[in-house]
């Protein structure tokens, strides 16, 4: 492609090799002003490394980046921001004690003398901003207190702040609801409007089709070519990212619930904090279905899960498991009463990345007899109990079970905690995030297997702030909303419009 | 140099550089201030392994800092800062003191009980630190820092104390020698233990002249039962686990609480140990007054980083550690030069062990530099079709250095 | 009774000094995400620095400037540890630590005859003279130069973390360095600054004890002082003003310490000796909370880990 003004952005034949690894190989991006242009291709494909280049944080090993046509050689993010770049980061950049303001002006400070802070300059020059951009964000908030979404604006008003023309948004709608996505399409067509230009990083068909113009696909740190939005279709979209036609439903028979496993009652949970994050919630689960809890980060999932495997207190409420009571025990009693958790941070709370393979693969168990007697580990029966695992999970690299955790791709670390856990036969499985951060051929796996277990007869309960595999994988979907499950539904009978409502809060009004 | 390269990315290769560089500091720091290094280190050296007896000593002084050692490389290896073994150590020597002073019983009882006294004083207060973390998230460090202090105190109110003070001393009454743990006390002094000595004379040298005890053997054991425990029993599992990650090994069953308590009792029970084997195995056989901190929680800091926090590596190092401790008495003798020296050389030496990406980076540097002129090399060559003689010199440079990296690597 | 009152009103104060500069650079440096345990040796090597000065220059203003240099120098090398080489903050520190008492015995032992301490030497001023009320009640409350500089500088560091650009990006730094680096705030340089800065705050209090409240160097002169300052960094939950007021308690139970050791209290002067370092326990199991930490404190910050 020339090189011409008419392009905001043009990244040409971008190679970054890390160690050995080629992130990105002779990779093109060619943004046209004033458009919405999404970069699509799974975890690891190498878009965030492409726009981390960018935005000056690494440089590129080979290749040449061209603003409005004219070369450019970006430093670092010093030099990004002069250039009129910003960017909002997946994971937000934000000081969670400061206020809106104080992060808004961070590192770009108003200051009245030598150095000293103009703070009531600096609150007007943000509210200026914040009503030309129709935003609603109070600018002496403290981040810790405000919604995610709205820390998601905090974030482009940062860029917005320093004068960015072209904005590159890592992963937007992932901690949103479907109404805040919807806000935030909107906010997006009104800068482009406005004469800016959004390149939007995402793993998700459905965001690209509804916000953007063009789209750029990559896959394992090759360029795919850039398509019309408006003349593709999601499933072409699909094969392009990952390489081969994939089945975006999951294929499941119907559920053939029995007994109550799982009964939740009146339960009630305070976090650290003090504030009441999970109020009077009330849940069952039988054998052979899984039960899917739709809902916002932040609504009390966090605090369900801790409680259920008494990891925090419940201040009131019982949770019992086949009938028996667990609730304020410890972990090993919940364990022992046949209830497991997959955990939403597999590094924080499942694995223990400094231990091999073998020993992450009996961390709850490594008491039983079956490892060892007495006092003693028995390290070969581990090793042949973890072999085992590998090869029927297919955990990779095969034959790793010496090898410290922390050298397995997310994945592989994903799939060597589902079956440690599945291998506890449980009667109850929770999965919290199951796929956080997978590929679609991963994701296809933990579905799969969270639907064979079910098929076995364990009571599943999977909560997931994706929206779509709750809908996709559930046979009863329940809506969670400020600690209540404010809706149940069945599989089937209901849209994601009514679902994204209740999460809102709607259901409740 | 790929030999080299690979060897600097094994752990023990950052153990080796970091003892050369504190070796490297000190020689500076005494030509610096006017001392020759070379003669220096040559009277350290005799100062440590000169006589038989100074060997035996190195062997006494390095059995308190082993086991200071091993406690610290236990707590480390489960995630935990134990910088309180000095005080631990205190309160070892404190109560096994106590009980050596007030208890008369034959040795086979003596011993034990006296031995038991001091564990239990070092795991009592190693236990208090670890309940005070898991409790009230207090860090360990700067508990132990306090105790440190409290103990030192306690040490000299039980020393005035008019119950265990020796008359006219700055010491305590002395234990009753059925607890001494010297190797055959009695009989190398008897007449036919005399007799027998004579006829080898690096061993009389080293019974009679020397409080040799059965304290390294045991502190040896220990070293290697601490790693067995960490490495191959299931409570090891639990307490490396609880180290390496707390929430993970919480999510799984396991009690994070207790564990703590459970590291910090078995580290300050080693340290209560190393205490009670001075007392019983070395003279004066009890507590004296003391002005500072007599450095054995702070040795077993750097004997543990310098073995990498392996505990059965903890027996090499405390030997070095004992020997440049003991020798750098020599130094200061000989050639005047203050022996603190040896604590520069110490410091030194842990600082660089913690430095964890020292070696790694050194290897990637010289790879990098190898692949650099190879591909120099390559340039070289490509020129020297053009005929420029300057540049033909470069890459004939260029292939000596290439065939002596190959020599190196067979 | 007056009299004592005011003996201890003058005694916490003089013996908070050292603490309050040792605190100072906690707060520096944790705020901005390392962690220094080496507070300690840090402050030994400014008290080794300050003595010597003192008596070779006969100049204490000199002294004190010099003991600040050499803290911040010690402070370069955990500087180098923790923020160039990701290295563990804690044994890094230790190292400090093991190392400051080494290079002060042996530089004093070189300069003074193999002596373990230095002569007496020229001490910093009081506030009215030297000889200002000798002999009254009031005699405790002719402060020492370095009570009235540890409060200004209190006063320097809050103005500085809460009212400028520099402490707003210190604050950043500690709580989420990523987020610095993406607006273009240099995270290593902010950080080297920040130890370098605590360094020489630990040198000044290691000289306020050897250049003001004692006039000589001695091996115990500083015992214990860096972690007590540590700990008051935690109880005053990591502000300058919180970690003054955490300093003036520790300095009240050493002064307590003196007090009733000098009189014909009945209690033996080993166990008196032990209160300070007893009271910073018994007060951290009342009021800790780690809540108030930095996020990144102890963190070391590795480019492109986010």
């Amino acid at each position: 492609m020339d090189v011409s003004p008419e392009y905001a952005v043009q990244m040409h034949d971008i190679t970054k090799v890390f160690g050995s690894f080629t992130a990105l190989d002779a990779v093109n991006l060619d943004v046209k002003k004033q458009t919405v242009h999404a970069i699509l291709g799974e975890n690891g494909a190498g878009k965030s490394t492409l726009m981390n280049i960018l935005y000056g944080l690494y440089h590129a090993d080979e290749g040449d980046i061209y603003l409005n046509g004219e070369k450019v050689s970006i430093g670092g993010p010093n030099d990004a921001i002069s250039y009129g770049i910003g960017m909002v980061h997946q994971h937000f950049m934000l000081v969670e004690n400061f206020t809106v303001t104080e992060n808004i002006i961070l590192g770009d400070e108003v200051c009245s003398a030598a150095g000293v802070l103009d703070m009531k300059k600096a609150r007007e020059d943000v509210l200026r901003i914040v009503e030309e951009f129709g935003f609603e964000v109070d600018p002496d908030a403290k981040i810790e207190d405000i919604t995610v979404g709205m820390q998601q604006r905090v974030e482009i008003l940062k860029a917005l702040y320093r004068g960015a023309d072209i904005l590159i948004l890592d992963e937007p709608s992932a901690v949103l609801t479907p109404q805040e996505i919807e806000k935030l399409v909107e906010i997006m067509h009104d800068l482009v409007s406005k004469g800016k230009t959004i390149i939007i990083i995402t793993h998700k068909l459905k965001e690209i089709m509804s916000s953007a113009d063009e789209c750029s696909i990559i896959r394992r740190g090759q360029y795919m070519g850039t398509v019309d939005v408006s003349q593709t279709s999601e499933a072409e979209l699909a094969s392009k990212m990952v390489g081969r036609n994939v089945n975006l439903t999951v294929e499941k028979t119907r559920a053939e619930p029995e007994g109550v496993m799982l009964e939740i009652k009146d339960l009630t949970v305070t976090d650290e904090r003090g504030i009441e994050q999970v109020k009077g919630l009330n849940l069952e689960v039988r054998s052979g279905e899984i039960v899917g809890i739709a809902g916002i980060d932040g609504n009390g999932q966090k605090e369900l899960v801790d409680a259920i495997m008494s990891l925090c207190k419940a201040d009131a409420g019982t949770i019992k498991v086949g009938g028996q009571e667990i609730q304020n025990t410890s972990p090993r009693n919940v364990l022992d009463h046949s209830l497991v958790t997959i955990p939403s941070d597999r590094q924080k709370w499942g694995l223990v990345l400094p231990f091999s393979v073998a020993e992450n693969s009996v961390l709850e168990r490594h008491g039983e007899e079956l490892f060892g007697p007495g006092i003693m580990l028995d390290y070969d029966k581990i090793r042949s109990h973890t072999s085992k695992l590998i090869k029927r999970y297919d955990i990779r690299p095969s034959g790793c079970e010496d090898e410290r955790m922390s050298g397995l791709s997310g994945g592989n670390q994903q799939k060597a905690i589902i079956a440690r856990q599945v291998s506890y036969v449980p009667d109850v499985l929770i999965a919290f995030q199951p796929t956080r951060g997978l590929d679609v051929g991963a994701i296809e796996f933990v579905h799969k297997t969270l639907i064979a277990q079910r098929d076995r007869g364990a009571a599943i309960l999977l909560i997931s702030f994706e929206l779509d595999e709750v809908m996709d994988v559930s046979d009863t979907i329940a809506v969670i909303y400020h600690g209540q499950i404010v809706g149940s539904f069945e599989q089937g009978s209901v849209t994601e419009d009514e679902l994204g409502l209740l999460m809102a809060g709607g259901g409740a009004a | 140099m790929k030999a080299v390269t690979s060897f600097l990315r094994k752990p023990i290769a950052s153990a080796i550089v970091a003892i050369a560089i504190g070796f490297a500091v000190a020689a500076v720091v005494l030509a610096a201030a006017g001392y020759d290094p070379a003669a220096s280190f040559a009277a350290l050296f005799s100062g440590a392994l000169g006589k038989p007896k100074y060997i035996a000593n190195v062997f006494i002084k390095a059995t308190p800092i082993l086991l200071t050692g091993v406690a610290v490389a236990f707590a480390f290896q489960t995630g935990l800062f134990n910088i309180g073994a000095e005080g631990q150590y205190i309160l070892g020597t404190i109560l096994s003191s106590i009980v050596g002073i007030m208890v008369d019983l034959p040795p086979i009882i003596e011993i034990p009980l006296v031995v038991l006294s001091g564990v239990l004083g070092g795991a009592l207060l190693g236990a208090f630190i670890g309940f005070l973390k898991a409790k009230f998230g207090i860090h360990e460090v700067i508990t132990s820092i306090m105790t440190n202090w409290i103990m030192l105190y306690l040490c000299n109110f039980v020393v005035g104390s008019n119950t265990f003070h020796k008359p006219n001393s700055t010491s305590a009454l002395p234990i009753n020698p059925s607890a001494y743990t010297m190797i055959l006390p009695n009989w190398k002094k008897s007449p036919e233990g005399m007799a027998a000595l004579d006829n080898i004379p690096w061993l009389k040298e080293v019974l009679l002249k020397t409080d040799l005890n059965m304290g390294f053997i045991v502190a040896a054991i220990v070293a290697v039962l601490a790693g067995i425990l960490l490495a191959r029993t299931k409570l090891g599992f639990k307490l490396r686990a609880v180290g390496h990650n707390k929430d993970a090994a919480h999510f799984s069953g396991i009690n994070v609480d207790r564990s703590i308590i459970t590291c910090m009792l078995i580290s300050g029970a080693i340290c209560g140990l190393a205490g009670a084997l001075n007392i019983t195995g070395i003279s004066p056989h009890t507590i004296t007054l003391l002005a500072a901190q007599e450095g054995y929680g702070f040795n077993g800091l750097s004997v543990a980083f310098i073995a990498g926090c392996s505990t059965v590596g903890c027996i090499p190092s405390s030997l070095l550690f004992a020997g440049l401790l003991y020798g750098g008495m020599t130094v200061q003798q000989v050639m005047g030069a203050p022996s603190d020296i040896i604590n520069i050389m110490i410091g030194t030496i842990v600082f660089f062990t913690a430095l964890p990406g020292i070696t790694p980076i050194l290897a990637n540097w010289i790879d990098k530099r190898r692949a650099s002129k190879a591909d120099a090399l390559l340039a070289a060559e490509a020129a020297s079709a053009t005929g420029d003689t300057p540049r033909e010199q470069a890459a004939e440079d260029l292939v000596t250095d290439a065939s002596n990296n190959v020599e190196q690597e067979a | 009774m007056l009299t004592n009152l005011l003996l201890l009103i003058g005694i916490t104060l003089m013996y908070s000094t050292p603490l309050v500069f040792g605190a100072l650079g906690g707060v520096i440096s944790e705020r901005s995400g390392v962690t220094n345990i080496g507070i300690e040796g840090m402050m030994v090597i400014g008290a080794i620095a300050g003595a010597a000065t003192s008596y070779f220059t006969n100049n204490p203003w000199i002294a004190f400037l010099v003991a600040g240099l050499s803290g911040g120098l010690v402070a370069l090398l955990h500087a180098v540890a923790s923020v160039s080489f990701a290295a563990d903050q804690t044994v890094s520190g230790v190292a400090i630590n093991l190392l400051a008492p080494g290079i002060a015995l042996f530089v004093c032992r070189r300069l003074f005859d193999g002596a373990a301490m230095t002569p007496i030497v020229a001490k910093l001023p009081k506030i009215f003279g030297e000889s200002a009320f000798a002999g009254t009640a009031y005699a405790g409350l002719n402060l020492n130069i370095t009570t009235v500089l540890a409060l200004v500088a209190t006063l320097a560091v809050w103005f500085v973390l809460y009212k400028t650009k520099w402490g707003l990006r210190v604050r950043a730094v500690g709580e989420h360095p990523a987020a610095a680096d993406t607006l273009g705030i240099n995270v290593y340089k902010t950080r080297y600054i920040c130890v370098i800065l605590s360094g020489v705050f630990a040198g000044f209090g290691g000289a306020s004890m050897t250049i003001a409240i004692i006039s000589q160097f001695t091996q115990t002169a500083i015992s214990g002082h860096g972690f007590i300052a540590l700990a008051a960094v935690i109880f005053g939950k990591w502000t300058p003003q919180g970690a003054y007021g955490a300093c003036l308690l520790f300095g009240c139970t050493q002064a307590l310490t003196i007090l009733l050791g000098g009189g014909s209290f009945p209690v033996p002067s080993t166990i008196l000796a032990m209160l300070p370092y007893a009271m910073t326990i018994i007060v951290l199991i009342l009021f800790v909370g780690r809540s108030a930490a930095p996020k990144a404190d102890g963190v070391p910050y590795i480019k492109g880990s986010r």
